[in-house]
């Protein structure tokens, strides 16, 4: 049988990947958001887990939620990062400076 | 038995494609892992009886997302080679922080102090059941006015997309609307009055 601790674990695995992802691939712009992407997809891991173990159905609610707001960040980060290629030839994190920040 | 061999099977995979998305050379081939990722899950999900769920990942992320990024790493011309360099760097900093991260989740599943049982099962689902069903319900009774939040984000994602993107050429002929609309016939058309003329 499948337990909350199955799936907790499997989450917070797939939580640890990405992270580590985000260190491995800070250069490369659409490498973050696909690490990003990876992270959110364990974060809804766990609301499904809790929602279906808890026996309330609002954390699916929540993740519908995730859903959409994942997808309208993906879209305007792509956005993005094409006007940037245009503008620089170049999605490196390194060449970003022109705000001096 | 079935249930648990199907899950060990399906998370080995998963974190596999989570493997794959973070270390391949290609971002072609992580966004590919990436849509393995979500396809897994997609099943795991089925698993846990999160039916509604699990299509709608695999349509809006496997159809819509993951092409959008597969569209987007093909339309642009990386230097791979550069965004390569330093790769491994900081890997020993990512590698201590998921440690990190996975230790601390553990220390929380761990301590059953949530008051919650991790090791039990979910309790099973009545017959008849839908998930779809329950939680349209719930979409469409409780959380109706955050769903219509969420439909204004999308809108809101899909001008910002769009304004973003639209680049005016300079010497592109196109066509202006307003004023084709706005066209009136007394100004293109002028009536000219005379007699008729002899065929020499």
């Amino acid at each position: 049988m499948i337990t909350l601790g199955h799936m907790l674990t499997l989450s917070a695995i797939l939580f640890a990947l990405s992270v580590a992802g985000i260190f491995l691939n800070r250069k490369n712009v659409l490498l973050l958001l696909m690490c990003i992407e990876l992270l959110m997809l364990s974060a809804n891991f766990n609301f499904v887990a809790f929602a279906r173990y808890l026996g309330r159905l609002d954390g699916q609610i929540f993740v519908f939620f995730v859903l959409t707001v994942a997808a309208a960040e993906s879209a305007i980060g792509l956005a993005i990062i094409v006007v940037l290629f245009r503008e620089r030839r170049s999605i490196n994190v390194e060449q970003l400076d022109r705000l001096k920040g | 038995m079935l249930p648990l061999i199907l899950f060990y099977s399906f998370a080995t995979v998963l974190v596999a494609a989570g493997l794959g998305v973070i270390l391949s050379r290609n971002p072609v081939h992580s966004a590919l892992s990436l849509v393995l990722c979500f396809f897994t899950s997609a099943v795991l999900w089925l698993l846990i009886e999160a039916e509604f769920l699990a299509i709608v990942l695999a349509l809006v992320y496997v159809g819509a997302v993951m092409v959008l990024f597969l569209f987007v790493i093909m339309m642009l011309d990386i230097d791979l080679e550069e965004l390569r360099r330093g790769f491994t760097r900081y890997a020993w900093l990512g590698a201590l922080t998921a440690a990190l991260v996975v230790l601390e989740v553990a220390g929380v599943v761990l301590t059953r102090k949530l008051g919650i049982d991790v090791t039990r099962g979910a309790a099973p689902l009545p017959e008849g059941y839908s998930n779809t069903r329950e939680l349209g319900a719930l979409l469409y009774g409780v959380y109706a006015y955050p769903l219509e939040i969420a439909a204004m984000l999308l809108l809101v994602a899909i001008v910002a997309a769009i304004a973003l993107t639209l680049r005016h050429r300079q010497g592109l002929k196109v066509q202006n609307i307003s004023r084709q609309v706005g066209a009136r016939a007394s100004e293109r058309v002028r009536l000219v009055k005379m007699d008729a003329e002899d065929r020499k």
